[in-house]
């Protein structure tokens, strides 16, 4: 049996985070948070991909584990899986940097 | 590939796909390497490595592996058991 | 990776569905109607499987060998959703369900995982000292429980069946329903009858 523990000097990616020492003295936030229109609409947006079968599940949480580990955990979970869908989307084409380009100035 | 049977001793692969390029793993860290029982098979269901990149994705058995916490973690453990599922490739049965 | 993923995501998601509304792939109302499925999924669909199964043990063994049966006798959409399986806790065995990878929920029971389940704090320290986690609840079991953490790491989704609690055998199937929360059916808390 290998004598690291796990989490210090294992190569584990930072989305992976069973027993991770770093976490394990911060304190759990219990108290409810409810859910935004943002949230909610993302949430939606994902599941509707998925029902059409232009995303699934499994590329959304690789698009998600795919984010550098400061912005990983400086993000919101549901602003995770809006960067997320937008790497998809943008990987298979189903939208093309252009586009966004010029959609993000629209909406300026 | 030999189904595993409930009882059947397990050791989890020491493998770290994710250091030689882009992956998505669903074996947790934690548990590469362990030894552990197979408490019984969940069902069989498409590979998510390969799912996560849309590539055609074999269908893999899935099983429920039980893991003893205080053999992977020397210290700050409270848990009794740890329950894991893990698909068939990750698992190396031990006699 | 695109330079434009550093954008504010909140930007690139309307950007996105403004891109998916030209394109005709997506509409307000789709959203508006998806919105609506998901919020009719909460912890009181979860609870109503729990109470039934404490009053009725053919429901309860249907309930621990196929929780999506269980939860479609009781008139729950389960279609399209991941397996259900249910942990039953025992005197003396208690079930924690935690996601460590990211934030797999049985959501079609219990609604929108809440948020401290998706925290790293609650995944890191579950798989290790969920003694001690559960306490930040001021969960404490009785000396001598055995912990089984359950991570929930593939195609299954993960729910608990506490225990009855004392004192609520008099209660029908409905006061059972309402003492039964979020947490217990993950297993951060335990039902209490009077509490």
């Amino acid at each position: 049996m290998s004598a690291a523990e796990p989490g210090e000097s294992t190569p584990r990616a930072h989305h992976d985070l069973g027993g991770v020492p770093k976490f394990l003295c911060e304190a759990v936030d219990t108290a409810p948070h409810a859910l935004s229109d943002f949230d909610r609409r993302v949430d939606a947006l994902r599941q509707i991909l998925g029902a059409a079968g232009i995303m699934r599940v499994d590329e959304l949480r690789r698009g998600i584990e795919a984010i550098p580990e400061a912005t990983y955990h400086r993000l919101s979970y549901y602003e995770r899986w809006a960067r997320s869908i937008t790497d998809t989307l943008l990987r298979k084409g189903v939208i093309t940097e252009a586009e966004l380009t010029a959609a993000l100035e629209r909406l300026a | 590939m030999t189904p595993l049977a409930p009882g059947a001793r397990v050791r989890v692969r020491d493998d770290w796909p994710e250091t030689r390029g882009p992956a998505h793993i669903r074996t947790p860290h934690y548990v590469r390497g362990r030894e552990g029982v197979v408490v019984r098979h969940l069902g069989d269901f498409p590979n998510p490595e390969d799912l996560a990149f849309a590539r055609e994705a074999a269908i893999l058995p899935l099983y429920h592996v039980r893991f003893a916490p205080r053999h992977i973690w020397p210290s700050g453990v409270s848990a009794d058991g740890l329950l894991v599922e893990l698909f068939g490739p990750w698992l190396e049965a031990q006699r | 990776m695109s330079a434009l993923l550093e954008r504010d995501p909140r930007r690139l998601f309307a950007a996105v569905l403004s891109l998916l509304e030209a394109k005709g792939m997506l509409s307000e109302a789709d959203l508006a109607e998806r919105i609506a499925l998901t919020d009719a999924a909460t912890p009181g669909q979860g609870a109503r499987m729990v109470a039934r199964a404490w009053v009725d043990p053919t429901y309860r063994a249907l309930m621990l060998a196929d929780g999506t049966r269980a939860a479609e006798a009781l008139g729950i959409p389960m279609r399209g959703a991941p397996p259900l399986g249910v942990l039953e806790n025992r005197p003396g065995l208690h079930h924690l369900v935690v996601c460590t990878l990211c934030s797999c929920y049985p959501r079609a029971v219990l609604g929108y995982p809440p948020f401290w389940f998706k925290s790293a704090a609650y995944r890191a320290r579950a798989v290790r000292d969920p003694r001690g986690l559960i306490a930040e609840w001021g969960t404490v079991l009785p000396a001598g429980t055995e912990i089984v953490v359950v991570d929930s790491t593939a195609d299954y989704r993960w729910m608990v069946l506490p225990l009855r609690p004392a004192g609520s055998e008099g209660l029908d199937e409905a006061a059972l329903t309402a003492l039964v929360r979020e947490g217990d059916m993950i297993g951060v808390t335990v039902p209490a009858f009077g509490r």
